[in-house]
């Protein structure tokens, strides 16, 4: 079994111990995600937000499963910002994202690096290497370069789990975020956690106001001295990471000694077990002298990593020689396969997998009859993310753009204006509910304020949910994360109230010759038109039902 | 006999692939071996493919079976064997349901709880530690006609 790490207490606070009743050095099989929430929760997090996104999304469900205040925020900005707050009011907090979900965070999180945080941040970005379920594989490590963000990486639940409490911690010790960077093999695998036993953390403190402007008020006066006050502090937490012990060597043969951090470790124990590792668990800043003295003792140091070549060049830029992967390996996951190839220095063609079966459309989709109205009509279709992203494959094919959430709108007005007058009045863009609530209305503002001349037509598929990620509540659905009742959001009345001319709100299931007809009426003219189309998800409409009638009772 | 035990089970979205891994994986926990689980999530509602990897040993490392090295290949819907064959070791096994009365099912829902009957025959554990497992990670109205398809899968 693996080696345990223990979370040491701070000198001089008060300690919660994880030890207490049936917690007693329990063994389950945990995913990661289940994991990051049991830390949360043991550690007494006040609040944690987030915006569904795989391979993020079951944190804060596991959260909220188990008694933690959990919600979803509209999208991943509003979610930071919250959590900040929570932060400066000395509490604890967590906020889940994935990947790309920090490019929305990015604004706050930048210059809340910047800030005083008396209570914990800790930032989880879940990285999806190999794009299982995304639309793209950027590597959020460079995001805490960039930001000036300390990074944690666990390895399995376990790590996940006690990771988790380590953030928090040096979060507290520093008053600076933290950054907890999983992959999607980190989050969903399931592993062994043993919980409680050593593990400990310093109790969190009552939420309190203490006014601190010049530590939060980030006008160019401050932050001059607060950027001074963020470089210290890194410099300090580069120290301590020199003798942490989220850092750890296996010894082994002083022939191949091979750095590494994350889900990348266990393919290299796996596939190199006679190799000495280094497995570095704070990523940023870099335990330099670690690397260094560790490349000292062995013949050649190899860099194993997934994604961009983060560590490898870091370590080069501090002037260690260090061997890497070739470019090959830095698109798609590592598997211990990979990282054998890695090893031997093969870089022949890699054998390809036959394509599994694909995910469609459900066949029973109430918007698919959208989709073959646009195909009929011939639509130039500017596409979000969504399932109704899943309409690029056959029988429809009806989709020419997808970029990021909420790109649809302004992505389609860009088309409407550049294009010829005759294909730009083909142009539609066409956004789900979650993700038109996440970064769509902003869009909406833009067209209303810069309307393009042939006008614009704005779909909206309405199912009630955000049904990819696992039928999570938005702000349209009039239910909060555990889908009890708040209020409700209306995409019609925003695009009302934001000055769109025309606005239709149709079933898609009733009749998709009246749709048609519908859409080529407002595709005529040169006119702003929001067309609503409202049906629920096929797969959630059963559970909807069930919240409606429990909501209805309690009112 | 290898230190880690490879298995993975293939299907389509819906047709119970992670409960059966979950019940697999709960089987060597309760063993006291380490185990790992790995499967990807995010479309396997949309009807795709789903394969789930289990490994169970006195140490995992990798969550995910190598190309060429699980034991066995599980397979829920016959037409994954080609599509997962590559990850089946010279000597793997395949276990489908045209191995055992699969038309006899009660519900051919608990179609996957039938081919962990028929892989329980290749395994050590105690037909009891599968009895328990099953209890344990299925909801009780259920367990019924599932313990009735292992044994049927079981060869009882």
């Amino acid at each position: 079994m693996k080696d345990s790490h223990s979370v040491a207490p701070a000198s001089g606070t008060d300690v919660t111990s994880l030890t207490s009743g049936a917690q007693q050095s329990s063994v389950e099989l945990v995913s990661g995600n289940e994991a990051v929430a049991l830390a949360a929760f043991d550690a007494g997090v006040s609040l944690g937000t987030g915006y569904p996104g795989t391979p993020s999304t079951e944190i804060l469900e596991a959260f909220d499963g188990l008694g933690g205040r959990a919600q979803w925020a509209p999208n991943e900005k509003v979610a930071l910002e919250v959590a900040l707050g929570v932060s400066l009011a000395g509490a604890r907090s967590i906020v889940t994202m994935k990947h790309v979900g920090l490019n929305v965070a990015a604004d706050p999180l930048f210059t809340a690096a910047y800030l005083e945080l008396p209570g914990a941040l800790v930032v989880v970005s879940a990285d999806d290497p190999g794009m299982a379920s995304s639309q793209n594989e950027q590597d959020n490590r460079r995001y805490a370069v960039a930001a000036g963000v300390a990074m944690l990486e666990p390895s399995d639940s376990q790590e996940a789990y006690e990771f988790t409490l380590r953030a928090i911690e040096i979060a507290e010790r520093w008053r600076k975020p933290l950054m907890l960077r999983m992959t999607t093999r980190i989050c969903h695998s399931k592993t062994v956690l043993r919980r409680g036993g050593a593990l400990s953390i310093p109790s969190p403190r009552a939420a309190d106001f203490a006014r601190n402007i010049p530590a939060r008020v980030m006008i160019p006066a401050y932050a001059r001295s607060a950027h001074k006050r963020l470089r210290a502090a890194l410099a300090q937490i580069a120290v301590w990471n020199e003798t942490a012990d989220v850092n750890r060597i296996v010894d082994g043969s002083p022939a191949m000694g091979i750095i590494t951090s994350g889900i990348s470790y266990q393919h290299v124990r796996e596939a190199a077990p006679e190799a000495r590792v280094l497995k570095l668990g704070m990523t940023y800043p870099l335990p330099f002298e670690l690397i260094r003295r560790f490349a000292s003792t062995v013949e050649r140091a190899l860099v194993i990593e997934e994604g961009d070549p983060y560590l490898a060049e870091a370590v080069r830029a501090a002037g260690i020689p260090v061997d890497g992967k070739t470019e090959m390996f830095r698109l798609g996951e590592l598997n211990v396969s990979r990282v054998r190839r890695i090893l031997a220095g093969d870089v022949s063609p890699e054998p390809e997998l036959p394509p599994g079966k694909p995910p469609a459309l459900c066949a029973g989709c109430g918007h698919r009859s959208v989709f073959s109205g646009l195909r009929n009509l011939n639509c130039i279709v500017s596409g979000d993310i969504g399932c109704y992203t899943l309409a690029v494959l056959p029988p429809f094919e009806a989709v020419d753009s997808c970029v990021c959430m909420g790109a649809s709108i302004g992505v389609g007005l860009g088309l409407r204006h550049a294009l010829p007058p005759e294909q730009a009045k083909r142009v539609v863009s066409v956004i789900g509910d979650s993700t038109f609530f996440h970064s769509g209305i902003t869009g909406l503002l833009e067209m209303a304020y810069n309307p393009p001349p042939t006008g614009h037509v704005v779909l909206v598929l309405d199912n009630g949910t955000t049904a990819m990620t696992g039928f999570q509540e938005h702000p349209g659905t009039g239910r909060t994360l555990d889908h009890s009742a708040t209020a409700k959001a209306s995409i019609e009345g925003l695009a009302r109230a934001v000055g769109v001319q025309n606005v239709h709100v149709v079933d898609p299931t009733l009749d998709p010759a009246t749709f048609e007809r519908l859409l080529k009426e407002c595709l005529d003219k040169p006119e702003l038109t929001v067309i609503v189309a409202r049906r629920d998800c096929l797969l959630a409409a059963r559970n909807i039902r069930e919240y409606e009638r429990m909501n209805a009772q309690c009112n | 006999m290898r230190s880690v035990t490879n298995i993975v089970i293939a299907g389509l979205g819906g047709q119970g692939v992670l409960t059966a891994s979950d019940i697999v994986a709960d089987v060597a926990l309760h063993a006291g071996l380490d185990v790992k689980k790995s499967e990807l999530h995010g479309m396997s509602q949309r009807g795709g493919s789903v394969a789930s990897d289990v490994r169970f040993g006195r140490e995992v490392f990798s969550p995910m079976v190598p190309a060429g090295e699980a034991d066995f290949l599980v397979a829920v819907e016959p037409d994954q064997v080609s599509v997962n064959a590559a990850v089946l070791s010279p000597s793997g096994i395949i276990v489908e349901p045209s191995q055992f009365r699969a038309d006899k099912l009660r519900s051919k829902k608990s179609l996957n709880v039938a081919l962990l009957g028929a892989l329980s025959r290749h395994l050590e554990f105690s037909e009891e530690a599968w009895i328990a497992a099953i209890k344990r990670r299925l909801p009780e109205k259920l367990v019924e006609v599932n313990l009735e398809a292992f044994a049927l899968g079981r060869g009882h």
